[in-house]
């Protein structure tokens, strides 16, 4: 009777860089590359004089941000909120949908298509339709889309999570006469974190994506996605980018949020 | 002390399909007494193991655990088992762990705590109460694992190859542990392993079993050092390892395996 000592599917964390030099390295290794990167970029825009409406130069954009920071800052939190409604909401209900599908086959039978159906569905598709059902006075359609987006990773990692039981696990629970609902609570959910996580991790950023990319399509102009459209409508090209770079910042934060939150969940466990 | 035996197998048949994996086994094993399973893979000795622990129902015969049905003895915790690998569970602590068998049946958090630091000092790891299964060695982790089996006290300890990944040094050290706990908490043992030497020096009796079907070639008299006794010298486990009894013990066991084998 063998059991893998690592369950398929479980992510193996890379091995950390040794010392503390290998750390700096990584850290300071990419900045350098998108310092010079920014710096290339200046001195083509001067050197070649491209046009703005081509490629504005970077200064001109650090410019942008200076000017309309609070701007930013008001529209960023915007989108962001419903970024994170919609993460919140669509990790609920992608959540509850896996528990629900692993407990019951009929429920699998029936959720499991209709998520991946769903997985296929391009949220260009879904914010016209949203902004039209729900009007466009409210943030509502945008956190639906985030939620739809969120949905199916959530979903499929939890699932996929909830069905990793280690054998020896599963045996040690019958020989403790443990009711379903106890191996639920003590083996299968806890057991499960990790995916659980990695679905979160992977859903974080798309989460921002969509809360953007719903933006494009009307409704409130109140948001980074339609700072972005507005401003490149007006050729304000140096003002789009100021909103892009914000968009990108923003990503990153939800990135990173993502990650803290696997790496806490994670903390002690074999990888 | 109880009149009725730890386990009565009667005439225990077991079939998997066309496999016929026990063929009217017949074993009793006393309170207190410890028992060694050994044979070749796929001689039953695990299924055997497993029809006590109630994880497989016997196509024919009977089994009596504790005095009832296997069933009503899983259910009353009346037997404690620890598996080849340990099988922690990596997010909880290894006090969470030792605890898990007494959470399962609705112990209070407070008597849970203090049983979980008892059976801890017992495997010498009370020093580790709050690690994670992963900062331990596999030894450890296996003597986490005995304590879980421990923890509510049962008459009746089930291993199935405990000590088997572990390397010689490691596995020597656990079974003095083992026979030292078994002797301090009085508890039956009913071991399964592929090691002759192992079953010889743990056991009151070693039972060789031989495959298809599953049957107990013959009974063997182990070499036990210090049953019934709660203080138990590691250097007597290491006389008894060198003496002439241990070594007849070894010959015998590994006579009636051959035996087995032939017939």
């Amino acid at each position: 009777m063998t059991a893998p000592l690592v369950p398929p599917g479980r992510r193996v964390r890379p091995a950390p860089v040794g010392g503390a030099r290998g750390r700096a390295g990584s850290v300071l290794a990419p900045v350098g590359f998108g310092v010079l990167v920014v710096l290339v970029w200046q001195l083509v825009v001067v050197t070649a004089g491209v046009p703005a409406f081509l490629l504005p130069a970077p200064t001109a954009i650090a410019a942008q941000i200076g000017g309309q920071f609070a701007v930013i800052v008001d529209t960023a939190a915007v989108t962001g909120s419903n970024a994170l409604v919609g993460l919140v909401a669509g990790f609920l209900v992608g959540f509850v949908l896996a528990v629900l599908a692993s407990s019951f086959r009929v429920v699998s039978d029936l959720t499991t298509p209709i998520v991946f159906a769903a997985s296929a569905v391009p949220i260009v598709a879904l914010a016209p339709v949203f902004t039209t059902m729900f009007g466009s006075t409210t943030e509502t359609p945008r956190r639906l889309v985030v939620a739809v987006v969120v949905i199916v990773p959530v979903f499929v990692s939890t699932a996929r999570g909830l069905r990793a039981v280690r054998p020896v696990h599963a045996e040690l629970m019958t020989a403790l006469a443990a009711t379903p609902g106890q191996f639920a609570r003590y083996v299968r959910l806890p057991g499960a974190v990790p995916f659980i996580m990695t679905g979160l991790r992977l859903a974080a950023p798309a989460a921002v994506i969509a809360s953007i990319v719903a933006e494009y399509f009307g409704g409130l102009q109140n948001g980074l996605g339609s700072r972005i459209t507005s401003a490149a409508a007006n050729t304000a090209y140096a003002r789009a980018w100021a909103f892009v770079v914000a968009s990108i910042v923003l990503g990153l934060l939800f990135f990173l949020a993502g990650l803290l939150a696997e790496r806490l969940a994670t903390r002690g466990r074999p990888v | 002390m109880s009149v009725t035996a730890a386990v009565e197998l009667a005439g225990l048949d077991k079939h998997f399909g066309d496999v016929h994996a026990l063929d009217g086994i017949d074993l009793t094993v006393a309170d207190g007494e410890f028992v060694s399973l050994i044979g070749p893979s796929g001689c039953g000795k695990s299924t055997l193991l497993r029809v006590v622990a109630d994880l497989e129902e016997p196509t024919g015969g009977s089994a009596v655990v504790a005095g009832k049905s296997p069933r009503q003895a899983r259910l009353d915790q009346e037997y404690g088992m620890a598996f080849q690998a340990a099988g922690l569970l990596e997010w909880r602590t290894v006090a969470e762990n030792v605890e898990l068998p007494l959470q399962v049946h609705g112990a209070p958090k407070v008597q849970r705590r203090a049983r979980a630091a008892e059976l801890l000092a017992l495997v010498g790891l009370a020093d580790f109460a709050r690690s994670r299964p992963a900062q331990l060695s596999g030894g450890m982790q296996q003597r986490v694992a005995i304590a879980r089996a421990l923890a509510p006290s049962p008459r009746l300890l089930l291993m199935d190859e405990p000590f088997g990944a572990l390397d010689e040094m490691s596995r020597e050290r656990m079974q003095a542990e083992l026979l030292r706990i078994a002797g301090e908490t009085g508890a039956a043992v009913l071991f399964v392993t592929h090691s002759i030497p192992e079953a010889v020096v743990l056991s009151d009796r070693v039972v060789v079993m031989s495959p298809r079907p599953g049957r107990i070639t013959e009974i063997v008299g182990g070499c036990r050092p210090g049953a019934g006794t709660a203080d138990l010298a590691p250097e007597h486990i290491d006389d008894v390892r060198e003496s002439s009894t241990f070594f007849a013990a070894i010959t015998a066991v590994r006579e009636a395996l051959r035996k087995g084998h032939d017939s």
